[in-house]
């Protein structure tokens, strides 16, 4: 055996040996993004892939693109995806659940998207309690378009179109319309989470893992607020948007589960069993 | 003659008993008939929103479809119908909407972006008067929306008009298998006549066969994953799939225009109008015919394509055309583009619900002929009174490949 073969084997027990801590997975495509520097729409799409990836999903997922910075997520996820008009993933998904009960459904919506041009849609999604999962990117701008005032725009938050910031007389008040769809019956799961810190983010992740998997389990709507960063479009560095983001931002969106209905479900079926008169 | 059996079809018909009729004629109202033919063609899906006069349509959907095991989804809009049609088309699944004009105008955007994605998709207007909120009477003003119109971008979609029930069923399975065919949507329009009014009609459905679709998602398990979009930012590629788009309606238009002539074998005149304005038309034609006038139908079942080839050799045998619709005018601009100023053209239309009666028709007729014959006394020379009769092309029904020549509707 020569010294060379001898290294190399070596490096290949160890490399054996090894705990594998982190790595990318596989639905995660190798791409740069086009997203801004410090953008947290990429640390959202990361965490996705992870859980989908745990959960064994990415092969019987159809995912809907939305209309947003995030429109060209079907480059960054290995996924079946179709793009949707502006605000109408939830009716996109609707369509595709009731033709395809056994896939993964999954959109993808920014604040604009979701909570101004497609109000209708997200809200009647959630009435009809749609087994969907709905990842709704909460950056209080209208990032794409450039830095327009969104539905969730902080009072007296300066934006291309409220140049002397949001001025409620005018423009009305921020919208928090997880809190209002939690009201609806159809909704199993509703939680708001941030990508703020790493903390924030591994709490994130848990809260998506659920919305996934109340799908799995066969519950109704399931969706998660992610309290997100745009600095381009705030007009401050990466790092003064993450300060934003756990201050001002977290305070107008008080981060935590808002509504978990499958819990008591899951539990419903033996109890039913023992009070049914026919059982 | 044996007597005629007429069933009339409750909401409630089961399978057995719509196969008992296969073979009889029964009296069906146009929208509950459009809507049987759909699901007989193999409508998986079904996404609406009630709106006059088409509501009949919806209704039957929500009845039938659970009861054949089939998706029905009372959306919360047009446009939340049409983005669910969009997704469940987008899996590759048999879908259709329904709507009456203003529902019309908010599926526009999702219509572009199915063409743009190549999305197969059947969707019926029955048309209301316009503009704005209108009437609910019967109308055609939405020839322009349908042909030229609804949703942005350089696209087109295939629309085909009938003009009696029967015909509007025969058509609800050409037009899944143009949509599926082509991957694009298709719009079947009739007006507030065609869908409330009962005819017998025979219960004789055909099932488009279902084709494996290389671009459908369904998961992508065992393959590389599929993207259904319309974005390209790129304008180079961007063009390049404009142009190959456009190459696809002009292979529409090769093969896929229909249009029917009656009685324009020896006529000097023809009436060009469609669906229940060509019904009218029949009428104060066969008038005009007991009056020693030599007038024939030129009837589009396709607006577009318009049969525009065929009308205008037609053009070439005629003193004169009438151009009858229920609307201001609108198919009489593909009318005169496709006649190049060969005859005169002249238009008799009602709007804002009301249809014409053949009297009025008549009376058009006959105006435009006086105007042919004042001319004709003024000029030595008049290429309008060369007569080409016996042209092979005149009367009947016509594709324009001709291997799919249809019976008359
Ligand atoms: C019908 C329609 N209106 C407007 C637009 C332009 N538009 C594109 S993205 C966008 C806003 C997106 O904002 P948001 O959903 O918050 O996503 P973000 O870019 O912030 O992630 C708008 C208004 C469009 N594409 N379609
Ligand atoms: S504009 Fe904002 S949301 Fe869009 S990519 Fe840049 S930082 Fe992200
Ligand atoms: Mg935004």
């Amino acid at each position: 055996m020569t010294l060379h073969a001898r290294s190399s084997s070596v490096e290949t027990q160890r490399a054996a040996a090894a705990r594998l801590v982190y790595r990318k997975p596989d639905v995660l495509i190798d791409r740069a993004t086009h997203y801004c520097p410090g953008c947290g729409h990429g640390v959202i799409h990361r965490l996705l892939a992870e859980v989908m990836t745990d959960l064994d999903l990415p092969a019987h997922t159809i995912a809907v693109a939305p209309v947003g910075c995030a429109v060209f997520i079907y480059d960054y996820l290995d996924v079946d995806f179709v793009e949707a008009p502006h605000g109408r993933a939830p009716a996109v998904a609707t369509g595709i659940r009731r033709v395809r009960p056994e896939a993964f459904v999954l959109t993808y919506q920014g604040d604009g998207d979701l909570a101004a041009i497609g109000t209708a849609e997200i809200v009647h999604a959630a009435a009809r309690g749609e087994r969907i999962t709905a990842i709704f990117v909460n950056n209080g701008i209208y990032g794409m378009t450039g830095g327009q005032m969104a539905p969730t725009t902080l009072l007296g938050q300066r934006t291309t179109s409220s140049p002397s910031g949001r001025d409620a007389e005018l423009m009305g008040y921020p919208i928090r319309i997880t809190e209002m769809l939690a009201q609806l019956p159809g909704v199993t799961y509703a939680a708001r989470g941030s990508v703020a810190d790493a903390g924030s983010i591994g709490r994130l992740k848990v809260m998506i893992r659920r919305a996934c998997q109340v799908q799995i389990e066969g519950g109704g709507f399931a969706i998660v607020e992610v309290l997100s960063n745009c600095p381009v479009g705030w007009g401050m560095t990466p790092q003064e948007s993450l300060e934003h983001l756990k201050g001002s931002v977290a305070e107008a969106y008080p981060l935590g589960v808002i509504v978990d209905r499958s819990a008591p479900s899951t539990a419903r079926p033996a109890a039913a069993a023992a009070t049914n008169p026919e059982a | 003659m044996a007597p005629r059996q007429e069933i009339e079809i409750g909401l409630r018909r089961t399978e057995a008993e719509l196969e008992a009729g296969r073979r009889a004629r029964v009296l069906m109202k146009g929208n509950e008939a459009i809507a049987e033919a759909a699901i007989q063609a193999g409508c998986d899906a079904y996404f609406g929103y009630p709106i006059t006069p088409q509501a009949e349509l919806l209704e039957w959907m929500a009845r039938r479809m659970p009861e054949v095991g089939r998706v029905f989804v009372q959306a919360e809009s047009e446009l939340g119908a049409i983005n669910m049609a969009l997704g469940a088309a987008a899996t590759g699944a048999r879908v259709m909407v329904s709507s009456s004009s203003p529902g019309i105008s908010l599926m526009a955007e999702a219509m572009s972006y199915m063409a743009g994605s190549g999305t197969p998709m059947v969707l019926v207007n029955v048309m209301r008067a316009g503009p704005g909120l209108g009437g609910i009477g019967p109308s055609q003003s939405d020839y322009f929306q349908a042909t030229k119109g609804h949703g942005h971008g350089d696209y087109r979609v295939p629309v085909l008009a009938p003009a009696s029930i029967g015909e509007a069923m025969k058509l609800m399975a050409t037009a899944f298998e143009l949509a599926e065919r082509y991957r694009t949507p298709v719009m079947l329009v009739a007006d507030g006549i065609l869908g409330q009014a009962m005819e017998p009609v025979e219960l004789r459905f055909r099932t488009p066969e279902r084709q494996a679709f290389d671009w459908a998602l369904t998961g992508a398990a065992g393959r590389p994953a599929r993207i259904v979009k319309s974005l390209d930012l790129d304008p180079e590629v961007l063009e390049r799939r404009n142009l190959a788009l456009q190459q696809k309606y002009r292979e529409i238009a090769r093969h896929e225009t229909r249009w029917e002539g009656w009685q324009l074998a020896d006529a000097e005149f023809a009436i060009v109008a469609y669906g229940t304005a060509a019904r009218v038309a029949r009428s104060a034609i066969a008038r005009a015919r007991e009056k020693g006038m030599k007038v024939g139908l030129f009837r589009p079942i396709t607006l577009w394509p318009f049969p525009e080839r065929e009308l205008a050799r037609m053009s070439r045998q005629l003193h004169g055309i009438l151009t009858v619709e229920l609307s201001s005018g609108q198919m009489i601009e593909d009318v005169r583009l496709a006649v190049e100023g060969r005859c005169p053209v002249a238009f008799h239309g009602r709007m804002g619900g009301l249809v014409p009666t053949p009297d009025e028709v008549l009376g058009a007729l006959k105006a435009l002929r006086g105007r042919v014959e004042r001319t004709r006394t003024t000029t030595s020379h008049d290429p309008a009174t060369e007569h080409h009769p016996g042209d092979a092309s005149a009367n009947g029904t016509g594709v324009r490949t001709g291997a799919r020549r249809r019976g008359r509707g």
